[in-house]
């Protein structure tokens, strides 16, 4: 695929540019006699290529511009966020800040703001993929139709590329900066009443191949035919890496100091103590090399990498700069953009994997199911982690170590605590996209007793 | 606005365009929230903007703008342009809409008070005294409190000469009691969970809830849900409250009759639908004393799906979805509704933001009211259990199987409404789940009730959604799996 540019692609502004608008900002507010205040600026060009029924449905291209300035008067603070960049737009926003932080109590636990720091560099801008045309995708969909057409099958699904730039300022003297790069190509393959899925994502988009993922969609989608209904019930499941991801991916929040705090965090009193399988290891790693985000948190923090599970042990939590002082401990550079409730979380997820292959994994296994992708999962009990879901776009039978044919599809009732107990074996691990958590990077896992409590039509 | 609009729609035409619409879109939002007695987030934001959909060799094209000049705006609809270009590499059909009529009109939705006219202060200190209430009960481990309020001006224009513009309050509260015993949390909200009420309208909501007044009781029942007995596995009779039959319209009703997803449209993210098109008019949708309408008409209701014109300019409707239990109609755009037969679209295209590209978006989907109050059907019921206020919910890709928990349950045994019960749920089949109801509470209970999260879309748009109902009662209804002994 080449990245051409006939379909003009807007370019992001510069970083000077960015500078620019934050000085204006922090100048305002010092006119105005505001002594402390923060500026984020965002820019984010986005660009996504949709199709349905073997043909593009939908096409669209944004650019935007975000500014957001937080205040401090008197012991209080408040944000306000607008799109509009002229002198007087920015003065009128200061202004509000600064009349919405007055009309409320003083917070006694709100801090100082944070004074310039070091960030480790990460590269994760792309050139190509900043670069890559409306035509680049559209050829790219219209080669995922051909094979669809080619097998009798429809195809369904997304190619999507985007730019963001985020600088972070304050009057104390900060200031951080980051860009980055990112694609996604997700195909849907229809064969009859049966569909089978796979997605990737990158920051280069060269980090995945749209025909290869298209071939293992139409692949599976072919195998997915005829499906037999099997009783609810206690299986023994191999889950590729983007079921893993959805069901794992809603530990994140409860690995917050501020919900294990407020008793909200299925870990509240259960640190430091066995909670899942001695083989279960997972940090918080956003220099991973298969990561995207930026090195800094929302007060600008510095990100650490933290181990949050160690041989099976909730052994740390990730802090902001208040949930640590009340914890007397260390900010970990996971706090969101103050004011707000939640206090932090860890948005870079690395569960530690294994050697095992997913085909070893059936090869091993009498009787089971294998899990291709998880849909619509919401949390039924938040301390014991029970989630409910459906299997969606290909569950397979596994029988005497061979994928024998589809089954209809499943809803679960599945503690995560209790899968993470039952996981047998570990894949590599490696970046995962789905769609109900953000991309992580996770192994598959062939976990035994998973839940199955009923069956739907298909 | 419309020297932007005209700028847009005339470049298009210029670079070769033959359709094209534009919305220049002005979003105004404050955010109050208080957790255990202090506050959370205080935050004011805007957005301001220009979207462009245009049709160029029988493809779509979108392109959208924050740079508000003339030559910004022209910029914007000549990548428009380009893109549809490139969508025509892989084409099918040529882009083909159902006709609608030009339309001159500016429409204000209904709002008694202006929210942002409240100060603050005012508005904070009424969520931190509610908050204080629900922290005085022993037990209660955290309190949550929340005010969002919005105000979206826009402006749509079309190449067909329409221009129209409108002006919109949403506002919106609730207030959550949680509590920690043990091994378990229980958790009570109000008005509903998940953010509370939400309507088209002003200030007046807020005051309408009587936050303060609830607080209390929310805070007593997350505490007394711990004590409570396990919602049991049966099957048997089940009696839903409004806020949670509204979801249950929301996930069973109002997503299958979206015309998109029917057409395979949605297929990748939000899934397709069981109801194909051969069901249409053929399919005993549910028992014959149930009526569902999409109705966005400001008659139905100051709800989330409540507008004069959606985003295709077509003026608000009500459809027949269900009529005396028939499947009767699916919502439709102009570009979907001559696969039904229809001569003209529904009018229930709406976009998140002037950067997102509209789509068939539920309006007010509802549950017209029955005969009943729910004081005598109660009385007319031996035994069931009646669950209110959602705290799960789930259903597959087609809108088949789903599963729905509640904060609270309560027996009712001998027509009486006896003890409460903890972890409640039920599951099933929509189809055979809404041929199951045999009686609907009368307008007296009737509220509509605004899900302001709906998503669907690539890019993800979120959307609000209106959906009235009162208390309705379902036999033979799987009830408790979700919590069931493995």
């Amino acid at each position: 695929m080449s990245a051409r540019t006939s379909a003009r692609t807007p370019s992001l502004r510069s970083e000077r540019d960015l500078q620019k608008i934050a000085a204006t900002v922090l100048r305002l507010a010092k006119t105005h006699g505001i002594r402390e205040a923060e500026v984020q600026i965002d820019e984010s060009i986005e660009a996504l290529t949709r199709f349905a029924n073997n043909a593009i449905h939908q096409h669209v291209a944004e650019h935007g511009l975000v500014v957001s300035i937080r205040t401090v008067v008197d012991a209080r603070t408040a944000r306000v966020t607008t799109n509009r960049i002229d002198e007087d737009a920015l003065r009128d926003a200061v202004q509000s800040a600064a009349s919405l932080s007055a009309q409320q109590p003083k917070d006694s636990h709100l801090l100082p703001m944070l004074g310039k720091q070091k960030y480790r560099s990460v590269r994760r801008f792309h050139p190509g993929t900043a670069a890559l045309s409306a035509e680049d995708r559209a050829r790219a969909v219209r080669s995922a139709c051909q094979l669809a057409e080619k097998q009798g099958q429809i195809a369904a699904g997304i190619f999507s590329s985007g730019q963001n730039h985020c600088l972070l300022a304050n009057s104390r003297g900060l200031s951080a900066a980051h860009r980055q790069t990112h694609a996604t190509f997700s195909a849907t393959m229809q064969q009859g009443s049966a569909a089978s899925w796979a997605k990737g994502n990158a920051g280069d988009y060269r980090r995945f191949n749209p025909m290869e993922l298209a071939k293992t969609a139409s692949e599976k989608a072919a195998r997915a035919q005829n499906p037999v209904e099997l009783e609810p019930g206690r299986y023994t499941v191999i889950l590729e890496p983007a079921a893993v991801l959805d069901l794992v991916g809603f530990l994140f929040y409860d690995f917050a100091a501020t919900a294990v705090a407020d008793k909200r965090s299925c870990f509240a009193g259960r640190v430091g103590k066995p909670l899942v399988g001695e083989n279960i290891g997972i940090s918080d790693d956003v220099y991973h090399p298969d990561q995207l985000g930026m090195p800094f948190d929302g007060e600008g923090v510095p990100k650490q990498r933290v181990q949050l599970v160690e041989h099976g042990m909730v052994k740390n939590l990730v802090y902001s700069r208040q949930s640590a002082k009340q914890a007397k401990t260390r900010p970990t550079g996971h706090g969101f953009a103050l004011p707000n409730e939640y206090g932090e979380a860890p948005m870079n997820l690395v569960v530690g994997g294994g050697n095992v292959p997913i085909e070893q994994m059936i090869a091993s296994t009498p009787r089971g199911l294998l899990v291709t992708r998880l849909w619509y999962i919401r949390e039924v009990d938040p301390y014991e982690k029970v989630m409910t879901g459906m299997t969606r776009d290909g569950l397979f039978l596994v029988e005497q170590g061979k994928v024998t044919r589809a089954a209809k599809n499943f809803r679960f009732n599945q503690s995560i605590l209790e899968m993470l107990r039952n996981v047998e074996c570990l894949g590599p691990a490696s970046r995962a996209a789905g769609e109900e958590s953000f991309e992580m990077v996770v192994p598959p896992m062939k976990v035994a007793a998973f839940h199955f409590s009923e069956v739907t039509k298909f | 606005m419309w020297d932007f609009c005209s700028r847009a729609l005339e470049t298009a035409r210029v670079r070769g365009a033959t359709y094209a619409d534009v919305r220049v879109m002005h979003q105004r939002q404050r955010i109050l929230t208080t957790k255990n007695r202090r506050v959370g987030t205080l935050g004011q934001s805007e957005s301001l903007g220009l979207g462009i959909r245009v049709v160029a060799n029988g493809a779509w094209g979108f392109a959208s703008t924050d740079n508000l000049t003339l030559d910004g705006v022209a910029a914007c609809a000549a990548q428009a342009v380009a893109i549809a270009k490139a969508s025509a590499l892989a084409k099918k059909e040529s882009v083909q809409l159902a006709p609608e009529g030009t339309q001159i009109d500016s429409w204000q939705g209904p709002c008694l008070k202006d929210p942002f006219e409240i100060p603050v202060e005012t508005q904070l200190g009424l969520l931190l005294v509610v908050d204080e209430e629900m922290s005085k009960v022993k037990g209660v481990t955290l309190t949550e409190t929340d005010m969002q309020f919005r105000k979206v001006d826009s402006w749509f224009a079309s190449s067909a000469g329409s221009r129209i513009h409108q002006r919109k309050f949403v506002s919106g509260c609730g207030i959550v009691a949680m509590s920690f015993q043990g091994d378990a949390m229980q958790k009570r909200s109000y008005p509903n969970s998940f953010g509370g009420q939400h309507i088209l309208g002003g200030y007046e909501l807020i005051e309408a809830m009587e936050l303060l007044k609830h607080a209390p009781r929310v805070a007593e029942e997350a505490v007394a849900l711990h004590s409570a007995a396990q919602c049991p596995e049966t099957t048997g009779t089940l009696i839903l409250g409004g806020s949670q039959l509204g979801l249950q319209i929301h996930e069973s009703v109002g997503h299958p009759i979206e015309l998109d997803r029917v057409l395979g449209q949605e297929a990748n993210f939000a899934g397709t639908s069981f109801l194909t098109l051969d069901k249409l008019h053929n399919l005993q949708y549910a028992s014959p004393i149930v009526n569902v309408v999409a109705d966005a008409r400001t008659e139905h209701g100051p709800g989330l799906g409540t507008f004069a014109y959606d985003d295709e300019g077509v003026p608000a409707q009500c459809i027949d979805v269900i009529k005396n239990g028939e499947f009767h109609g699916y919502l439709s755009s102009r570009e979907t509704a001559h696969l039904v037969g229809l001569s003209r679209s529904g009018g229930t295209v709406r976009a998140e933001g002037w950067n997102r590209l509209p789509m068939i978006r539920m309006t007010n989907v509802s549950l017209l009211p029955g005969q009943w109050t729910l004081t005598n059907l109660i009385a007319d019921t031996d035994d069931a259990i009646l669950m209110d206020t959602n705290r799960s919910w789930s259903i597959d890709d087609r809108r088949y199987q789903f599963q729905f928990s509640t904060e609270i349950a309560w027996e009712i045994r001998g027509g009486k409404k006896s003890r409460m019960l903890k972890n409640p749920s039920y599951s099933g089949i929509t189809t055979d789940f809404w041929n199951s109801c045999d009686a609907i509470c009368n307008a007296d209970e009737w509220v509509l009730w605004g899900t302001p999260n709906c998503g669907k879309g690539q890019p993800m748009q979120v959307m609000g959604t209106g959906h009235g109902a009162s208390p309705a009662r379902f036999r033979n209804v799987q009830i408790g799996k979700a919590f069931a002994k493995q």
